[in-house]
């Protein structure tokens, strides 16, 4: 075990942001969060990453636990002249570096400029930044978002690879299920409340899944596992 | 011949010039340009107040002028009004508070032209003890911190979860920023204090490529400005901020042309 939140609360100007909120994770486990906009998701990143402390509940963290960070919101401003090479020196020494890059397929862009980036470079690069530190745990918050839909499988396979070679768990914050779905060991759909966890293939089934993500969603779905099956004759 | 208090004014000024590189490229990359503003305006308050109540005046101006960076470090941090708002508010406010006093006392003398604008006659050897002592402390916090800094202007969150003190960060580096302005202004004055701090960060940027190459590029110009400058005000017998500014200015132009001009040549080599 990682980590483990039991029954967690968080208010921020008594407005409550997350109502009793238990979650677990193990390594190697990918874990997902998914909810509408507004569902406390990113909170509930800050507090496993001990940015933040919940107002009430029990947080439990691995000792000594290590963790790597990517945010939902990056950006580097033009005024600030920083070449990925450089971003990724200030946490570790060059060997890790140049290893973290090509573990993510970003090797070619070492002296590219940051705010130069595209939005898919820019999480792919950011994705190497957070295994400099060898993380027991991951936590990506919305990792996805922003990048085109081939990219965006990639993205995906990549992080799945991660997990499967370094062994470590995954706390993953996801717009949408289906594209996550075949890698996700457990899914928490989250309404400020968890309004239903478990495997993907059950929570997709589950009524109030549905209630909050529509019809529309599982079509998408199906549309998903097509081109899911379609990939698998291929390989 | 160039006289006594030229050259202490010169080797005053180049120390601050050497800080203040580094310093203001944290200004612009963090988005508080203003904040060397509202220091300022605060460390003139803390001369006044020094005059009025009989302190020792480098003490009130430093102290001050950091209480005021480490309120807005604290006021950025509560949601409602943006932080742009509060370092108007409290420029103004410091400034409108260093008037009253000015007004008050009229008891002690002073010039208030040579506060706000610079002056180099009134460098003496105390204040060179002070500026360097300054640049010693300086420098060697941001060597040593270096990396620290960098990584909170990245992303503070990433850096916290990696186990930075960034709040310590953070504050360390504002009241280095409060105190270079603090003692600055005997040369630049209070109202354009800034510019050395914010004019060389940003013509530096047109030849950086990392923010290493950034900070020291932007300490030469100053540097360089703050020579310009304080020959110029001898020369032609006008305030010493002010031409330092405009030095300052001038060499930010060349900056730019000089990279237009180096693109240029770069297009026009290319075919060949």
């Amino acid at each position: 075990m990682l980590i483990h939140l039991e029954n967690i609360s968080f208010t921020y100007d008594q407005r409550v942001i997350l109502d009793e909120v238990s979650l677990a994770i193990s390594a190697s486990q990918i874990v997902t969060l998914i909810g509408p906009n507004g569902a406390g998701k990113s909170t509930l990143a800050r507090i496993v990453l001990n940015l933040l402390s919940p107002t009430t509940g029990k947080r439990w963290i691995k000792p000594g636990l290590t963790v790597g960070y990517l945010p939902q919101v990056f950006s580097v401003d033009p005024i600030f002249p920083l070449t990925v090479k450089r971003l990724m020196r200030l946490a570790a020494p060059q060997k890790k570096c140049e290893g973290a890059l090509e573990e993510v397929g970003v090797s070619h862009l070492k002296e590219a400029t940051l705010s130069l980036l595209s939005r898919g470079e820019l999480q792919r690069v950011l994705l190497a930044r957070t295994l400099l530190r060898d993380p027991e745990l991951l936590v990506l918050d919305e990792p996805l978002q922003g990048v085109d839909f081939s990219g965006e499988l990639e993205l995906y396979k990549l992080i799945s690879n991660i997990r499967k070679i370094r062994g470590c768990g995954i706390l993953m914050i996801s717009h949408d299920l289906h594209i996550v779905m075949a890698a996700t060991d457990w899914v928490v759909c989250l309404n400020k409340h968890v309004c239903c966890s478990g495997a993907p293939e059950m929570v997709i089934q589950h009524p109030e899944y549905q209630a909050l993500f529509g019809q529309r969603k599982l079509e998408e779905v199906l549309f998903f596992s097509h081109t899911h099956n379609h990939r698998h004759d291929g390989s | 011949m160039i006289e006594d208090f030229l050259i202490r004014a010169l080797v005053t000024g180049v120390g601050i010039a050497l800080v203040s590189g580094p310093l203001g490229c944290f200004l612009i990359w963090r988005r508080l340009a203003y904040l060397g503003d509202a220091c300022a305006h605060a460390a003139l308050f803390g001369v006044l107040l020094g005059l009025w109540l009989n302190l020792e005046i480098q003490w009130a101006v430093m102290g001050i002028a950091v209480v005021m960076a480490l309120c807005l470090v604290r006021l950025q941090k509560q949601a409602i009004l943006p932080s742009d708002t509060w370092l108007a508010i409290l420029s103004q406010g410091a400034l409108a508070l260093s008037l009253v006093v000015v007004s008050l006392s009229s008891s002690i003398r002073i010039d208030l032209m040579s506060l706000l604008f610079g002056d180099i006659l009134s460098v003496g050897p105390k204040d060179m003890l002070w500026v360097y002592a300054l640049v010693g402390a300086t420098l060697f916090m941001l060597v040593f911190f270096w990396r620290s800094f960098l990584s909170v202007v990245i992303h503070e969150e990433i850096a916290r979860t990696e186990g930075s003190p960034t709040q310590r960060i953070q504050h360390g580096l504002m009241i280095l920023i409060a105190a270079t302005v603090a003692v600055g202004m005997k040369i630049i004055g209070a109202l354009l204090m800034i510019s050395l701090l914010i004019i060389p960060a940003a013509s530096a940027r047109f030849f950086s490529k990392t923010p290493e190459q950034m900070a020291i590029l932007s300490s030469v110009l100053g540097m360089l400005a703050v020579t310009i400058g304080l020959f110029g005000s001898v020369e032609w017998d006008i305030p010493s901020g002010p031409a330092i500014v405009i030095a300052a200015g001038a060499l930010g132009v060349g900056m730019v042309g000089l990279k237009n001009a180096v693109k240029q040549i770069k297009k026009f080599a290319k075919p060949i």
